[in-house]
């Protein structure tokens, strides 16, 4: 009549004994911590370490501890969040820009816990605080890069219209010049450029034709390029995982970015101004070395390194094609693997329509001749000149591999000749987070406070608390013992979602808070739907032990369907919804999917627990 | 022991006698919600519009709490002060009127004015750099709105369809659009400050408000199976039978938005308002508004619609 299977009972204790070890970690403190990560080419080592230490010492910074972690980067744990922005600063004094150093929070939870996937809830930017990045469009690589697509524009409106031309080149200051060869309509030509780029200036003098591009438009061209990059950043940063993140333009060429609580700033910050990507360009036939060593290159090409060193101890060098067969901007996904031919880490990518079909055309036309993937990156350097820093960029472009078309390539191909799988990794969440449209510098880095003051961080507890404490309460005193089943069930469900929001690495704000007292407030309604029900199955007459059966039996059917469609209302919001909306989407379905556990099934189990048992039972406080 | 009850059992109140009031009621209700939206639209909050960003730096580490007073009190309302790297610096975020993009000039007054308000007794802020930031949230949120909205009506309309009928999917479908459009409509008229996490609480008051409904629907799948009477009683006896249940959960979930309300302060102000409003307007829509529908031109039920369709067929073809 009213009983309750052991498997049954043996999956609560399971659930329970799970959520108790996930939801544990948040009581834990994080340290302020200083996280050291090697660039390219840089290593993380005990002689780091020794270094490191020695110049905090120097510096007389305090500082808890210092350990290379499994991950392989060098953690400097400090006890205040002064004292780590001043260990950052000499941290980076000490080592330059082979390392990223960057402001982190370290986990103090116990390494046991963390093996088996136990770690705390970030807390967000309006609780905790977190990292603040500015960051700087480069202009004049914004800019650039438009002339020289103008430039490629030019050319081949040219060329397919058979007028011939002896160059085509961007001058700087806003204008790109076309010289015709002799005998060549300009008039024509002229007519051609401005119906295909009306809103620029196209002037024609003699075989000359000048394009100026106005104010108004490079102005708009860097504004599109700091939005488009905040997209491009947007998507880096769901990659890396974070949530609610703030991404801001800021004036007319920056960009600021807030991160709460992210676990490894060093790579967000790797991640976030990375730029690196690659090319894809035919190798032209000749004698490289001859033609770096004579400074003779044939004019369709441009010289490379390659990563091969040669018999004189320099890179060997390349002669790629100027045009470019396809780029990292044409490409759909990509991901890292092992390439167990070359015994190399590689990187498989799947270009789009365009890519692929350029990809295609080249390839059929070229088999046998050879390809050379060009790995770009641009690397921010620091220098100190008269004692005031001077930042600057270089880019530095390097052959990976050189292949030979063995047959026609299509859409999916892969790129080996990378140096580790952790290179690999990042190339491949880089050129899956799409390319920045013009490269961006760090200007500036901090850690930030939390947006919301003490008071009302104070204040926003204290109404959560209450909130659950209201609803207990009510249920004690309404439904008594049943009440009492009630409530132990609400705070099984809140032990569950802390312990799936953990594993989820949910961050918590204060509205996500809020909306968990919500969650409960309203996870209220199976409860009480059971309990109705089984007040009213009392009253048709049953007797209490079968009123409590048909009861819960009654009640799941309702508690499905309702559950259900408020479900799929949170579901829309975590699925189209960002920041805010979307963690609090997040924590309804999860609210919900625990409180329907915890209403039909522990709580029946509970109730079992305390009248199942008795033969003869004459009433139930309910 | 008798149950302690509030509410009385085997009511018999007569709520289908007002359903064309009520939901004449509704449907005004509505059209003056749309209105409100069309005529006053939101105000908007900082992370919808964008505005100002100024970096202070203080001679000695400032209250931060202190600052924030103070540029409420001299008129710059919901900004956001932050502490900014370690120690002196603070960040103020706040919303400009009548700022245009790349306005700089207009950036640089304004960071001047904030600085002279932010500055404390004994210890000046100075204003390092001043400048227009864009929204927090991107102009593609509005297109996935709608998205998020067809969404959740398809997926309503699907479940419900296949565990009750089309016309519940329709009837509960109108009543959730109809609580979120009122409560949406709610700070249009009032004017109060739209933000971010109040489209979060408008956007739960759909999961409320369709739980409500269907928790009612479901009282009448079951009560048109079992009981022998016209479609207008069954309604009537479904609503009065879940009554209690509706307003226990209701008051609940009413008392515990209200604690967030008066002790939340002001970052969960706005969150609860929209909250209380749509567990009131979800609550008497399930009974005034999705029931009546029911019983009204092409939604009207009948037991037909009710009944395993399955035995249907058995029925028919027992017949000559």
């Amino acid at each position: 009549m009213l009983e309750y299977s052991r498997w049954k009972y043996l999956i609560i204790l399971l659930v329970l004994a799970l959520s108790v070890l996930y939801a544990v970690p948040n009581a834990f403190p994080q340290d302020p911590a200083v996280q050291v990560t090697a660039n390219r080419g840089a290593k993380v080592d005990a002689v780091l370490q020794q270094r490191v230490d020695a110049a905090l010492k120097k510096a007389a910074v305090p500082f808890k501890s210092s350990a290379i972690e499994k991950d392989g980067n060098l953690l400097v744990r400090t006890s205040s969040d002064d004292a780590q922005s001043k260990a950052a600063e000499v941290i980076r004094d000490e080592l330059g820009s082979s390392y990223v150093t960057a402001l982190n929070q370290a986990s103090t939870v116990p390494g046991w816990m963390q093996a088996v996937g136990a770690k705390s809830m970030s807390l967000g930017l309006d609780l905790r605080g977190g990292v603040y990045f500015l960051m700087q469009v480069d202009r004049q690589a914004a800019l650039s890069k438009q002339f020289e697509a103008t430039a490629e524009d030019i050319r081949s409106t040219l060329r397919d219209n058979r007028i011939r031309y002896t160059s085509v080149e961007s001058m700087g200051g806003g204008s790109v010049v076309a010289k015709l060869g002799i005998g060549q309509d300009n008039a024509k030509a002229r007519q051609l450029i401005s119906r295909d780029m009306p809103t620029y200036q196209v002037d024609a003098v003699g075989e000359t034709i000048t394009v100026r591009i106005p104010q108004a438009e490079l102005d708009k061209i860097l504004t599109d390029a700091v939005q488009q990059n905040i997209g491009t950043l947007s998507n880096r940063i769901n990659e890396l995982g974070v949530a609610e993140p703030i991404i801001q333009r800021q004036g007319a060429d920056r960009v600021a970015v807030q991160l709460p609580g992210v676990q490894d700033t060093a790579q967000a910050k790797r991640i976030l101004g990375a730029t690196a990507t690659l090319e894809y360009r035919g190798v032209i036939d000749g004698n490289a070395i001859e033609a770096r060593d004579s400074g003779n290159i044939p004019p369709e090409a441009k010289l490379y390194d390659s990563k091969d060193i040669g018999p004189d101890g320099k890179p060997l060098p390349v002669l790629l094609n100027k045009r470019v067969i396809t780029s990292g901007e044409q490409l759909q996904t990509a991901s890292a693997f092992f390439d167990s031919q070359s015994g190399t880490p590689a990187v498989r990518v799947r270009l789009n329509n365009i890519g692929g079909q350029r990809m295609f055309d080249y390839s059929s036309e070229h088999v046998g001749k050879r390809m050379a993937v060009v790995y770009i990156e641009r690397v921010p350097e620091v220098k100190m000149v008269d004692g005031k820093e001077v930042r600057s960029t270089r880019t530095s472009e390097q052959v990976i591999s050189v292949a030979v078309i063995q047959s026609t390539l299509g859409k999916e191909f892969q790129t080996t000749g990378l140096d580790s799988m952790k290179e690999a990794s990042d190339l491949a969440l880089l050129l899956r987070a799409g390319a920045l449209a013009a490269p961006m510098d760090f200007i500036d880095e901090r850690t930030i406070g939390p947006s919301l003051g003490k008071e009302n961080i104070q204040r926003g507890l204290t109404a959560v608390a209450a909130s659950f404490g209201f609803a207990l309460l009510f249920f004690l005193v309404y439904y008594r013992m049943f009440g009492l089943i009630t409530c132990l069930a609400l705070l099984i469900n809140l032990l569950m979602v802390f312990a799936l929001m953990s594993v989820l690495g949910a961050t918590m704000s204060l509205p996500g808070l809020a909306g968990i007292a919500l969650t409960v407030g309203m996870s209220v309604d199976a409860n009480v739907l059971i309990n109705e029900r089984i007040r009213e199955e009392l009253r048709l007459g049953l007797p209490p032990q079968k009123a409590i059966a048909e009861g819960y039996d009654r009640a799941s059917g309702t508690i499905l369907d309702a559950n259900v469609t408020a479900f799929l209302a949170g579901l829309a919001m975590a699925a189209f919804g960002t920041g805010p909306l979307r963690g609090f989407g997040i924590t309804t379905m999860l609210g919900i999917a625990t409180s329907a556990y915890t209403a039909v099934s522990v709580s029946r189990g509970i109730a079992t627990l305390i009248y199942g048992g008795k033969r003869k039972l004459k009433s139930v406080a309910i | 022991m008798k149950p302690f009850n509030v509410f009385p059992y085997d009511s018999n109140i007569d709520f289908m006698r007002l359903r064309w009031i009520s939901l004449s009621v509704a449907f005004l209700l509505m059209v003056v919600a749309l209105g409100g939206m069309a005529v006053r639209g939101f105000n908007f909050s900082l992370d919808f519009t964008g505005g100002i960003g100024v970096e202070l730096r203080y001679d000695k580490t400032p209250d931060v709490d202190r600052v924030r007073e103070q540029l409420d009190a001299a008129g710059f309302h919901g900004a956001q002060v932050q502490n900014f790297g370690a120690g002196n610096d603070l960040l103020v975020r706040l919303q400009a009127e009548g700022k245009q993009e790349g306005d700089a000039d207009k950036a640089s007054s304004i960071g001047d004015a904030v600085a002279k308000a932010a500055s404390l007794a004994g210890n000046p802020a100075e204003k390092r750099s001043s400048s227009v930031i864009s929204a927090q949230v991107g102009k593609d949120l509005a297109l996935k709105g709608v998205y998020a909205v067809l969404f959740v009506i398809i997926g309503f309309l699907g479940y419900i369809s296949l565990r009750f009928e089309k016309k519940f999917a329709v009837a509960a479908i109108i009543t959730t659009l109809h609580d979120v459009l009122i409560c949406a409509g709610w700070f249009a008229l009032s004017g109060h400050e739209f933000d971010l996490n109040v489209l979060a609480g408008i956007l739960s008051v759909m999961g409320f408000s369709i739980n409500d409904t269907i928790v009612v629907f479901d009282r009448v799948r079951e009560n048109f199976r079992g009981m022998r009477a016209d479609p207008v009683t069954v309604l009537n006896k479904s609503v009065n039978q879940t009554l209690s249940r509706t307003v226990i959960t209701s008051f609940v979930a009413f008392l515990t938005v209200l604690a967030l309300y008066i002790y939340g302060g002001d970052s969960l102000r706005g969150m609860a308002e929209s909250q209380m409003i749509g567990i009131v307007i979800g609550t008497v829509s399930s009974i005034f508004v999705a029931c009546p529908l029911l019983t009204m031109g092409f939604l009207k039920v009948t037991k037909q619609d009710l009944m395993p369709k399955a035995r249907d067929e058995e029925a028919l073809a027992r017949r000559p």
